[in-house]
């Protein structure tokens, strides 16, 4: 059961806690889109062995959603940050270059 | 025979004898005795009989690694089937029996298996099931049915309790043998929570049965020291009897504590399950001596050599009397040397390697124990017991030099570290090749939340076998762990352990070395599935070269013990069928638990009436006290229907919707989903979420609307409220609150953040009372309070007010096409308003009606229900509902997905409403037959039934259903087909049986 730190309340929060969410930053896709935007939007997800960026929510505590980068295959997770953030900080970004010099970045 | 010597046994009590009780025997033991010691102490070897083969079986391990001796332990509600004997710890009175044999363990009739064996090779299931057919189904599925499975399921409710603890801790070490000890000692003194867990009932692991000397003095003495030491640190917990299941995800650890399986009945409950978050965890399982692969090693009285030493030294039970012993190491001769100084005969001790010339060897030879090296056994002789091994070269094929009699085989195949838990999560192996054996890699270790090592291995569990090198290591393993919790390690006593020269084990998988065929369908790799070395091989020749489909395909390691005993040896015969070398091949998949953790334990006390939380309305109680027939209805227990006496729930169904239609009747609403937004763009983001226009509706007024997922597909609907110019309240379905709410938020939180809008779930802030039929407003007028007119309150409106001195919110919205009020009321005051309803509408014939009779009601009206007419590919289109999609909105949820070409086919399946020609009801999921067939045979079907009931109002079935091209085929007959095989014939009808201008509802 993974653990992740809500970055709003400050928990330390058990997985039981949590509601996943899938992947993080996706654009979204409405009328008028193509067919290709709307596919990937709706259906084409990363499935990495390594760094990956996802959605949880605080369900069972504050309620928030919120951003983790972690490692599918280590379960190691590099940093939780706030749902509002149009793409990951550049802090973190940096930290899991520094931990995995052959990772190709979140896009 | 195995029978109890007159002195020794350290785990035993003499002064305290008990009896037990095995397949109706009765016989004698010891307190501190395992059930295992006691058969064995009453010449009871045979214990149980293989899986597919039949064949006797006898104790073979001493302890969790233990593949033979299961047994049914218990009676009654107290009844489990499947425990090991070797871990089971026997008490006065228990009642034990043996499995999987009929009629009798000694007269076996599954044995003819046995003889059948050339017909059962590996992957005979495989083969069968593809081939002939007619022999499966008439020959051999009725024979293996009957012999196959092992234990019985117990036949009564579990009598006793189980619970459940939570714990935190820096280190958890699994396994009290002195590397735990000794770890957790480090540890403990640097100041870390540790919890120190042990499996078995007693502390010191194999140490003080292999007579380390540990500080110069006897091991058991630095064990009572060091535990003395461990019991003064308030920061130590030690549990014994507590074994450690499975290390999961950033140091989640269950373990399962045997409270009460020795006292069984005695008010405490039988396990305790801990769940455990643990910083680090370390391992200190120790190892697990494997068999030799020689022919007839399965025979009751070969045992592991460990084994043999335990029964001798702890409970004082001599396996046999004459006991010859196997091995391709230095460690068994301990085994010849305790049996030895017991007084007992040991005739040989047979060595693979070509030279025995170290300490323990020296030391054998020198008590006078015969030692043969270079020997192999070909074969060992007997039935239902041993009675003796023929001996011959172990670089030949099989040739017979020696027959020698003996009553009792220790073998030794050398040992493999418990690497379980530190692979749980993910640690790599490494092959040693030396040591012959697979131990933790310390440079690939499972990873905790911050990439740092979650397991540290210590002691025999890490590949340090002797006393000498676990003490060392573990002390090592202890800084080690004390460091990576940022704590500073404090001098601590470290163990020394008198260091025993042993030589080197020479890896032997197979006896004698070029074994012909006829042997080799005798050598047993996994005993409690009766997987043999031929198999694997099979296996081989037939092109299973990954390790994970050999075992499959042979079963090899899938029988309740996991193949503890000797996947190490399966792999190792299958790397060289393959020619390949053991490490390339690799192991199996270490999963939890790591012994079996008994269901009750892993419920804890979620049984019965706690099962689970309910939600209650706030008139409840009325409902029950009124005996209504209760449903689940998510977390709820709603009212299905009232019964009268003697009703039966189908007429009490058809009593309530007819007095509803003629009078007037009162469903309990509350669990209707409230959801209030409010804010400044709570419009705008009603109209994204919604299909239809909410921005626009008037306050006071009400509004049916369609929520959709991205897809477009339909996924809640319900009546929409403006209560004032920046606030709606959104009813959703029953038990869709939830997820309507979190779906919500989602896209406030993570899309449209910047939006000035508020939710608030207020499901169980309200009671809801809907007040339905032609006479409902005249018991809302005599309660009182509030106009309830037709001109002031008209359809789909609402106002508040107080009713009968009760703050109320009156809704005139209809879910059952009846002149309907919904009455929203603080919760408190739901009782107090349903009760006043009920008295005052006694006049008038009210009843309360149930979900049976809303759900009918609803279907005569040709209202949709989420989840009948929908299943999450349905679009509101395919249901008739165009009327409630904007076609103005540049955009809602759902609008793009609908938008897709297949979603606009006019093929789709549409909402119509069907009556079959004989007024019968039309089989729930019946599908509406086509012609012809698809490619795998079946009938075609061009619709389905979504919702079919017997409408008591029309005296005739009535069914809404999707149909292709549905609402231009009016007054059609089509066929659905039934259960029983047949057809009924129904016309294609509008889905609105009754009332289809709604004068009802509107008057
Ligand atoms: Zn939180």
């Amino acid at each position: 059961m993974l653990i992740l730190e809500c970055p709003y309340c400050g928990v330390k929060a058990e997985e039981t806690e949590l509601q996943p969410g899938g992947e993080a930053h996706l654009k979204r896709f409405g009328p008028g889109s193509s067919p290709e935007d709307f596919e990937a939007y709706m259906f084409a997800r990363k499935n990495p062995k390594g760094v990956h960026f996802e959605r949880w929510r605080h369900a069972y505590g504050c309620g928030k959603w919120f951003l983790a980068a972690r490692c599918t295959a280590t379960l190691e997770v590099f940093g939780t940050y706030p749902a509002q953030s149009p793409e990951p900080p550049a802090d973190l970004v940096n930290k899991i270059k520094a931990k995995r010099p052959e990772w190709k970045g979140w896009k | 025979m195995s029978t109890r010597l007159s002195k020794g046994g350290r785990l035993i009590d003499r002064a305290h004898a008990i009896e037990i009780s095995f397949n109706g025997k009765r016989l004698r033991g010891y307190r501190g005795d395992t059930l295992s010691a006691a058969l064995l102490a009453n010449d009871q070897m045979l214990v149980g009989r293989s899986f597919k083969y039949h064949r006797p079986r006898g104790i073979v391990a001493s302890g969790a690694e233990e593949p033979n001796a299961l047994v049914n332990l218990g009676a009654g509600a107290r009844a489990e089937p499947n425990q090991r004997t070797t871990t089971t710890e026997a008490f006065d009175g228990l009642v034990a029996a043996s499995q999987n044999h009929w009629p009798s363990l000694d007269y076996d009739i599954g044995a003819v298996n046995n003889l059948a064996a050339r017909f059962l090779p590996a992957g005979f299931y495989y083969k069968t099931f593809i081939h002939p057919r007619p022999a499966w189904k008439h020959l051999f599925e009725p024979i293996i049915r009957r012999s196959a499975g092992l234990g019985k399921a117990p036949a009564e409710p579990d009598a006793d309790r189980y619970e459940q603890v939570y714990a935190h801790c820096d280190l958890l070490v699994a396994g009290g043998g002195i590397a735990g000890l000794q770890a957790a000692l480090i540890a403990g003194a640097a100041g870390a929570r540790v919890m120190l867990l042990e499996q078995t009932a007693h502390w010191g692991g194999r140490a003080p049965v292999d007579g380390d000397v540990i500080d110069g003095k006897p091991a058991e003495e630095w064990i009572t020291a060091t535990l003395d030491a461990l019991g003064k640190m308030e920061n130590v917990t030690l549990k014994t009897r507590c074994m450690v299941a499975g290390v999961y995800d950033h140091g989640y650890v269950l373990a399962e504590e045997r409270v009460a399986d020795h006292t069984p009945g005695d008010g405490r409950p039988r396990k305790r399950l801990w769940r455990i978050r643990a910083t680090r965890v370390l391992s200190a399982t120790g190892a697990l001596e494997r068999p030799l692969a020689f022919a007839g090693n399965d025979i009751p009285g070969v045992m592991l050599a460990s084994a043999v030493r335990d029964y001798v030294g702890n409970w004082a039970v001599s396996p046999g009397d004459r006991t010859v012993v196997v091995t391709n190491n230095d460690d068994a001769y301990r085994t010849a040397i305790a049996l030895k100084e017991a007084g007992l005969e040991v005739p040989v001790i047979v060595d693979a390697r070509a030279q025995a010339n170290g300490a323990l060897p020296q030391k054998a030879r020198a008590m006078g124990i015969r030692v043969e090296a270079g020997r192999a056994i070909v074969k060992v002789k007997g039935g239902k017991r041993v009675t003796g091994v023929a001996l011959g070269l172990m670089a030949g094929e099989g040739a017979v030099l020696e027959e020698i009699a003996c009553d009792a085989v220790a073998m030794s195949g050398g040992w493999s570290p418990v690497v379980h838990l530190w692979s749980h999560c993910g640690g790599k192996l490494t092959w040693d090749r030396a040591r012959a054996m697979f131990r933790p890699d310390a440079a690939r270790p499972p990873l905790t939340q911050d990439g740092s090592a979650l397991v540290i291995a210590a002691g025999a569990a890490n590949g340090a076998l002797t006393g000498a090198e676990a003490l060392a290591d573990a002390a090592e393993a202890g800084v080690a762990a004390v460091k990576s919790l940022d704590l500073k390690a404090k001098t601590t006593p470290i163990g020394k352990a008198e260091a025993v020269e042993e030589a080197m084990i020479e890896p032997v998988w197979m006896m004698p070395q070029g074994a012909k065929a006829s042997l080799r369908m005798k050598m047993w790799l996994d005993f409690q599935n009766d997987v043999k070395v031929s198999d694997v091989q099979l296996a081989a020749r037939e092109g299973y070269q990954s390790v994970e489909h050999t075992k499959r395909y042979t079963t090899l390691g899938m029988a309740t013990d996991q193949g503890k005993l000797s996947n190490i040896n399966g792999l190792a015969i299958l790397a060289d069928a393959l020619n390949e070398d053991i490490p390339a091949v690799g192991t199996t998949t270490f999963r939890p638990p790591y012994t079996p953790v008994t269901i009750g334990a892993l419920v804890g006390e979620a049984r019965g009436e706690i099962f689970q939380p309910l939600r209650r309305t706030p008139m409840q109680g009325w409902h029950e006290a009124q005996g209504a027939y209760l449903e689940p209805v998510g977390l709820w227990r709603r009212p299905y229907c009232y019964p009268r006496a003697g009703e039966t729930h189908e007429q009490a169904v058809n009593r309530e919707i007819l007095n509803t239609r003629a009078n007037v009747g009162l469903l309990d609403a509350s669990t209707l989903g409230k959801i209030i937004v409010r804010g400044p763009d709570a419009g705008r983001f009603l109209d994204m979420l919604y299909t239809n226009v909410m921005s626009s509706l008037p306050v006071g007024k009400c509004r049916y609307g369609l929520m959709c997922n991205e897809q477009g597909f339909l996924s809640d609907d319900g009546v929409v409220v403006r209560l004032a110019e920046d606030t709606w309240l959104c009813h959703t379905t029953s038990g869709g609150a939830d997820r309507i709410h979190g779906w919500m938020e989602d896209w406030l939180q993570c899309e449209w953040w910047d939006w000035k809008v508020y939710t608030a779930n207020v499901t169980e802030q309200y009671a809801q009372i809907a007040v339905a039929g032609p006479k409902a407003r005249l018991v809302l007028e005599k309660l009182g309070g509030m106009d309830v007119s037709k001109e002031t309150m008209p359809f789909m409106t609402f106002a508040e007010g107080e009713l009968a001195g009760i703050p109320a919110r009156v809704h005139r919205i209809s879910f059952s096409g009846e002149l309907s009020y919904e009455i929203a009321v603080p919760a408190s005051h739901g009782l107090a308003l349903w009760e006043k309803l009920v008295a005052a509408g006694a006049e008038f014939g009210v009843m309360p009606y149930g979900t049976e009779a809303m759900h009918i009601m609803r279907a005569e009206k040709g209202f949709i229900m989420i989840g009948d007419e929908t299943d999450g590919t349905v679009i509101p289109q395919d249901l008739g509902l165009d009327w409630a999609i904007s076609k103005k909105k540049a955009d809602f949820l759902g609008k793009r997905g609908q938008e897709r070409t297949y979603l606009a086919s006019p093929d789709r399946w549409k909402l119509v409403g069907f009556e079959t020609l004989d007024g019968s009801v039309i089989p729930d999921g019946a599908y509406v037959l086509d012609a012809g067939t698809n490619d795998y045979g079946f009938r075609k079907a061009q619709g389905r039934v979504t919702s079919t009931y017997h409408s008591p109002t029309l005296q005739k079935g009535i069914a809404m259903g999707l149909l292709r091209h549905g609402p231009q085929r009016m007054g059609e007959v089509v066929e659905f087909n039934t259960m029983a095989g047949g057809t009924v014939a129904a016309r294609v009808v509008n889905p609105v049986f009754l009332d289809p201008n709604g004068e009802k509802q509107n008057g």
